[in-house]
């Protein structure tokens, strides 16, 4: 069983106060209804499923309720780090080089989602 | 290859058992082969023996990271069955168990393929009537699958517990007497034997760590551990490690992989004489042929790579066993593992062709896969050969996340992973 830190309750807790939202940083097209099939495919269905590194969506369900995003290895199952939704994603030291700070999670798009 | 026989062992029992031969050869690869299979597990090298067998194409190599049937085909509960719903899902898991009754008369190999039966158990009202509408849907589809009262039930499992006070009450069950168990590494191991016969290349301890693709972006062969290996085809059947194998060529699948997990017990004698599955309380329990109880738990919820899992896992299905069959309550498990399983989000698989020239993929079987082995083999080798799917596999294809044709199999599920 892992253990999550969440940062909004600032501390770590047992993943069965957890659920798991999936990949983080997709943004939700804006312009739904004029996206191509194939690009629907691409936003709603493929994923990189990462052997490594990963940035994923938690929810502290049974907690603060929450989303937040975390970083973790999916061959240790550890933890780089949480932080909290609408951070851009960040660099983990000597896994990631740097990115483009430019894909937000739903909670950032939300005022803009039509 | 020496054909195993009753004959055979006799034979050998005179002369101390000296005259067995290796079940398969061990070559080392040759610089280009028609079709290079990635993943030595059941799927890969069942397509590898039909392609030979039924397609004539036996310049063909099996290329396994670890060693044979030492993932995902070594790690499940061997549960058969094809009480699917939808006529895509039924197609293919009928034909495999098809297959499945003549497989070791087909590959003079014994598979130890067991028809103990399926039942799965009916909690509730919406459990009964989603059990009926399947139990109705594979009958009308000429798949035996037949109801059950509470009562049939216990006289076909007579350690069931159906007491109105047991926490989780039955209020009856299916039963698909065709379905059972086989013995998963002899599945491996027939299908590697049978296809190193005809000629077909079993390369282990070798992995792939990239597809080299030419000018017009159709695939030339694999980077391995052991130096580039030519193919005219490439065909991608690796478990859980799918959508790592097909990054290598820049496809994106709808995959995620996550860690399903199994235990079995301390040997006992006969006492449980089919399989029966729970999918309101998550549990499923067979019994071996060696007397260990093989007992299914859930996957875990996040992805990971990491072939272990969760402890809450184990004891949630542990809590319902116990519950389901008081008299286990006192049985020692004595060994848990865990196998990576790749997922589609309708949890149905795929198996078709890629946006990349001469690359198939078989992938996608989730938490399901070995039930599927002989058909998806079967399927696969057609696929490879003929470069377009067989009419049994033709609604598995991966263009269906951009039509929208799903199978959605993910509310047909036996047990809710």
């Amino acid at each position: 069983m892992l253990l999550i830190y969440c940062p909004y309750c600032e501390e770590e807790r047992s993943e069965l106060e957890f659920r798991h939202g999936g990949d983080a940083h997709i943004a939700r097209p804006t312009n739904m209804a004029d996206i191509s099939d194939e690009e629907f495919q691409e936003f709603f269905f493929l994923r990189d499923n990462p052997k490594g590194l990963i940035f994923e969506r938690w929810r502290h369900i049974h907690g603060c309720g929450r989303f937040f995003n975390a970083a973790r290895d999916t061959v240790s199952d550890k933890f780089y780090m949480s932080y909290k939704a609408g951070e851009p994603k960040p660099d983990i030291p000597g896994v990631t080089t740097a990115t483009e700070k430019t894909v937000e999670t739903y909670e950032a798009t939300e005022g803009t989602a039509k | 290859m020496r054909k195993y026989s009753v004959f055979a062992v006799a034979r050998e029992a005179m002369r101390g058992h000296k005259g067995w031969e290796a079940q398969w050869t061990s070559p080392e690869p040759r610089k280009e082969y028609d079709v290079i299979i990635v993943g030595g597990g059941g799927h890969g090298l069942g397509a590898a023996y039909y392609l030979a067998k039924e397609h004539g194409i036996t310049n063909i190599a099996v290329i396994e990271k670890g060693w044979l049937g030492g993932g995902n085909t070594g790690r499940n509960t061997t549960i058969i069955r094809s009480n699917y719903l939808y006529d895509e899902s039924m197609d293919i898991y009928e034909h495999s168990l098809k297959l499945w009754e003549g497989l070791s008369q087909d590959l003079n190999y014994n598979v130890m393929y067991s028809p103990r039966g399926v039942m799965m158990l009916s909690h509730n009202v919406h459990d009964k009537q989603s059990f009926q509408r399947h139990v109705h849907a594979n009958r009308l589809y000429g798949i035996d699958n037949e109801w059950l009262t509470p009562q049939q039930a216990k006289e076909f499992v007579p350690v069931l517990d159906i007491s109105a006070s047991a926490r989780y009450p039955i209020n009856g069950a299916a039963l698909q007497r065709r379905g059972g168990t086989a013995r998963h590494d002899a599945v491996a191991w027939g299908y590697a034997r049978a296809a190193s016969d005809r000629g077909v290349h079993v390369i282990q301890n070798c992995e792939v760590k990239g597809i080299r693709r030419g000018p017009d972006g159709a695939v030339t062969g694999v980077e391995t551990s052991k130096g580039f290996i030519g193919a005219k085809k490439v065909a991608v059947s690796a478990s859980g490690h799918n959508s790592v194998i097909l990054s290598m060529a820049d496809v994106k699948l709808p995959l995620h992989s996550v860690p399903l997990q199994a235990l079995v017990s301390e040997p006992m004698k006969p006492i449980f004489p089919c399989v029966v599955m729970s999918n309101s309380v998550h549990a499923y329990i067979s019994q071996s042929d060696k007397g260990e109880l093989v007992i299914g738990a859930g996957t875990d919820q996040y992805n990971s790579y990491s072939q272990t899992g969760g402890l809450q896992i184990i004891t949630h299905t542990l809590d319902a066993i116990c519950e389901l069959f008081p008299m286990f309550r006192r049985v020692k498990m004595m060994r848990q593992w865990g196998g990576i399983t790749d997922n589609t989000p309708d949890r149905s698989a795929i198996q078709g062709v890629t946006p990349v020239k001469n690359l198939f993929v078989n992938c996608g079987w989730g938490t399901g896969g070995f039930k599927a082995t002989p058909g998806s083999a079967h399927l696969f080798a057609y696929l490879i050969a003929k470069g377009e799917p067989h009419r049994l596999a033709a609604g598995l294809t991966l263009d269906r996340f951009r039509t929208g044709r799903l199978i959605d199999e993910a509310a047909a599920a036996a047990v809710a992973h």
